[in-house]
């Protein structure tokens, strides 16, 4: 029934006579209908016409002549006259099945779509959905409430005492109780790392981003931001992984896939790694300048201000296709409770498989890096740049965990803030440069996976290299305009 | 109907009585041509001797031929890029394929021009009076050029490449098909059937509409 119908459309009559011309040399079994192979290969779809070549070989120079033939027919791509010889089909059935009355009032609907998507009050509603969604919720209750109570509550006063008795009459070797419960230990560090502390603040944003997802507004953001992201060599498609992002980077440097071509992956991917900051990476950075509005908008503006002129130049320098853009706009809609609880557990699911075995990596990374003496190596390298952009020695240690967990570095300044080692000014410029250093460990590998070892040696030399620049580079102006935050 | 000899003399009397300021124009060589007769019988001109003079009758005939003739130039100059040399060759054979409603059109598709690419004046036809309505008549323009609420069909696409046609063809925007212009700033939204969609300003040109109103 279905082959019947699809002889039904009547294409334009010379390609009629070259589909009735091809499916006569067509002799294989293809599964699906003759006409339809044929149609597929003059629309020169690859994979089909590999199987044609490999089915039908006898046959097969006859069969490139008649493509050949076909595409000299006519001026434009076939692709485009088979999608006009359709449309007209389709058309014509639905003119005779359908019809709409003309709206004479804009819907409720289509009225908040406009406001969405004007220039002048979309920003606004960014921000509102920024505050609340990303701010409140995110930060407020995921990594205040929640983390809280996870980690303070339930790790510190039930799992960890129960798990440290637990090994430590176990296993007798010291050297094993600390990889699983020491201070950077698997159990201790590792898994109350991923549980109590990022699960809540990164299944609070999924639950988030679902419910921005479902309404529809995020190709509306993305058609405001365009002109603005084109500067920077992207469309505004590439808003979704950006926004992304702000809740896990190594997430959304795995949704780059849905940019369409590898430049704009590439600028994406960098872009991602140096000046988005991660949910996890915000928190921290919150409570360490939430009381400290001057400084918070100096970071703010200084990251801000790094993602432009790297996103600008790097669009200078990339070679490639520009990037268009073209995307639906769906209708708003009222999202679906139980469609939004499935998006933020497949997603929280990804996350389990994908990145927890990471955390566990870098606590075993972290133990062998002390046991063997690297890490203390590697501190004392880092303890010259550091130190060149004004910061303590300390804070030396606070970049390295920094590596294997950006936000985890964060902790650590927190814990140097705590015992006021370091000045409003100190504090803003190691924020910046923390929040620029190079990204998580999971990040890292993630970059290395999807762009290739290559370009993801270079990223990340070039975000050590951006990073401390910029700390360099604050902290110099700070000081020369004798600015106390 | 004139023939094409006929509303050749026609312009040349015109341009020569109206432009020049002379009184009438010498025929010299073509003294004896069929044309002159059929318009001496129409009433269009007088002949005396050697000269032929524009007759009341024969006035609103001759400034419809010297409007197409120049019109055709512009058309040959604006739309086609017609290089200047061949361009008086071409204008006057396509001239005279321009009558009827087909001449308004032209005209309001050239956005009712005054003056011809010599600089001479084009003669008002009476859609230039009427235009105060442009948008009544029928002009093809790219997707980026309209404005907003602007309604049209899709008349054909023009892309650079083949993926941006690529791209296009897979939102639907496809010839024949209804399009509404709903925003310009800071990308172009349209309106097809019930779907709307996004796109950046180099996909928009690539887009041409017959408007409609």
């Amino acid at each position: 029934m279905l082959k019947d119908f699809a002889k039904k459309i009547g294409y334009d009559d010379p390609l009629e006579i070259y589909l009735t011309k091809l499916e006569s040399f067509l002799l294989s079994d293809y599964e699906i209908s003759k006409h339809s192979v044929a149609l597929l290969l003059l629309q020169e779809d690859k994979e089909i016409l590999d199987l044609v070549k490999d089915k039908e070989r006898q046959s097969l120079n006859e069969i490139l002549k008649i493509i050949q033939e076909a595409k000299a027919h006519y001026s434009q791509p076939l692709t485009y006259i088979i999608s006009l010889c359709r449309q007209r089909e389709a058309s014509r059935i639905a003119n005779m099945v359908m019809s709409f009355r003309p709206a004479h009032r804009l819907s409720l609907r289509e009225r908040f779509s406009k406001i969405m998507m004007n220039p002048f009050t979309g920003g606004p509603i960014l921000l509102i959905i920024l505050y609340y969604g990303l701010y409140k919720f995110v930060g407020g209750f995921g990594a205040g409430v929640l983390v809280d109570f996870l980690e303070n509550k339930v790790f510190a006063n039930h799992i960890n005492p129960f798990m440290i008795n637990l090994v430590e009459r176990v296993i007798p070797f010291k050297l094993l109780q600390d990889l699983l419960v020491g201070e950077y230990g698997i159990i201790t560090l590792g898994v109350r790392y991923a549980v109590a502390i990022i699960l809540p603040i990164v299944g609070t944003f999924f639950f988030a981003f679902a419910i921005v997802e479902d309404t529809g507004y995020l190709p509306r953001l993305a058609m405001l931001v365009d002109r603005l992201f084109k500067k920077i060599g992207l469309s505004g498609r590439a808003v979704i992984p950006l926004v992304l992002g702000f809740g896990c980077d190594t997430m959304a440097t795995m949704v780059t896939r849905t940019l369409p071509t590898k430049r704009e992956r590439i600028i994406a991917t960098l872009l991602l790694a140096l000046a988005i900051p991660c949910s996890a990476q915000m928190g921290v950075i919150l409570a360490l300048l939430g009381d400290n509005p001057r400084g918070l908008i100096i970071w703010l503006a200084v990251i801000i201000l790094v993602f432009l002129v790297v996103g600008f130049l790097a669009a200078k320098i990339m070679p490639g296709e520009l990037p268009t853009f073209y995307m639906e706009i769906p209708p708003l809609r009222l999202p679906q409770f139980s469609n939004i609880l499935r998006k933020t557990w497949t997603r929280l699911e990804w996350y389990f498989l994908e990145v927890f075995p990471l955390f566990i990596f870098a606590s075993v990374f972290v133990w062998l890096g002390q046991i063997t003496g690297i890490f203390s190596l590697l501190v004392r390298i880092l303890k010259y740049p550091v130190h060149w952009i004004g910061l303590p020695d300390k804070a030396a240690v606070a970049f390295l965990f920094g590596f294997f967990r950006r936000d985890y570095g964060a902790a650590g300044l927190y814990d140097l803030k705590k015992a006021n080692l370091l000045s409003g000014n100190q504090l803003v410029v190691a924020c910046i440069t923390l929040t620029l250093f190079l990204p998580c460990i999971a990040q890292l590998l993630m970059n290395v996976k999807e762009r290739g070892l290559r370009m993801g040696i270079a990223m990340s030399v070039f975000i050590l290299f951006s990073s401390f620049g910029t700390g360099f580079i604050v902290n110099i102006i700070l000081t020369l305009f004798n600015v106390r935050i | 109907m004139l023939s094409e000899r006929a509303e050749e003399i026609l312009e040349a009397l015109w341009i020569q009585i109206e432009e020049q300021g002379k009184k009438s124009l010498d025929l010299g060589a073509s003294r004896d041509e069929p044309a002159i007769e059929d318009l001496v019988k129409l009433g269009f001109i007088r002949q005396d001797k050697d000269h032929i003079h524009l007759l009341e009758k024969g006035k609103s005939h001759a400034i419809g031929c010297v409007r197409r003739h120049r019109l055709a130039e512009r058309l040959m100059a604006d739309v086609f890029d017609v290089k200047k040399k061949i361009m008086d060759e071409v204008s006057c054979k396509f001239e005279h394929l321009l009558h009827e409603g087909l001449e308004d059109n032209v005209c309001a598709l050239l956005g009712h021009p005054k003056i011809c690419p010599h600089s001479k004046p084009i003669p008002p036809g009476k859609c230039c009076l009427e235009k105060k309505d442009k948008k009544l008549l029928k002009i093809v323009a790219s997707l980026a050029e309209l404005e907003v609420k602007d309604k049209g069909q899709i008349a054909y696409l023009q892309a650079k490449d083949t993926s941006g046609m690529h791209k296009l063809i897979s939102i639907g925007a496809l010839p024949g098909i209804s399009v509404t212009l709903l925003q310009k700033f800071p990308s172009y939204v349209f309106q097809i059937g019930q779907s709307q969609f996004a796109i950046d300003k180099e996909l928009a040109s690539a887009i041409y509409v017959r408007l409609t109103k």
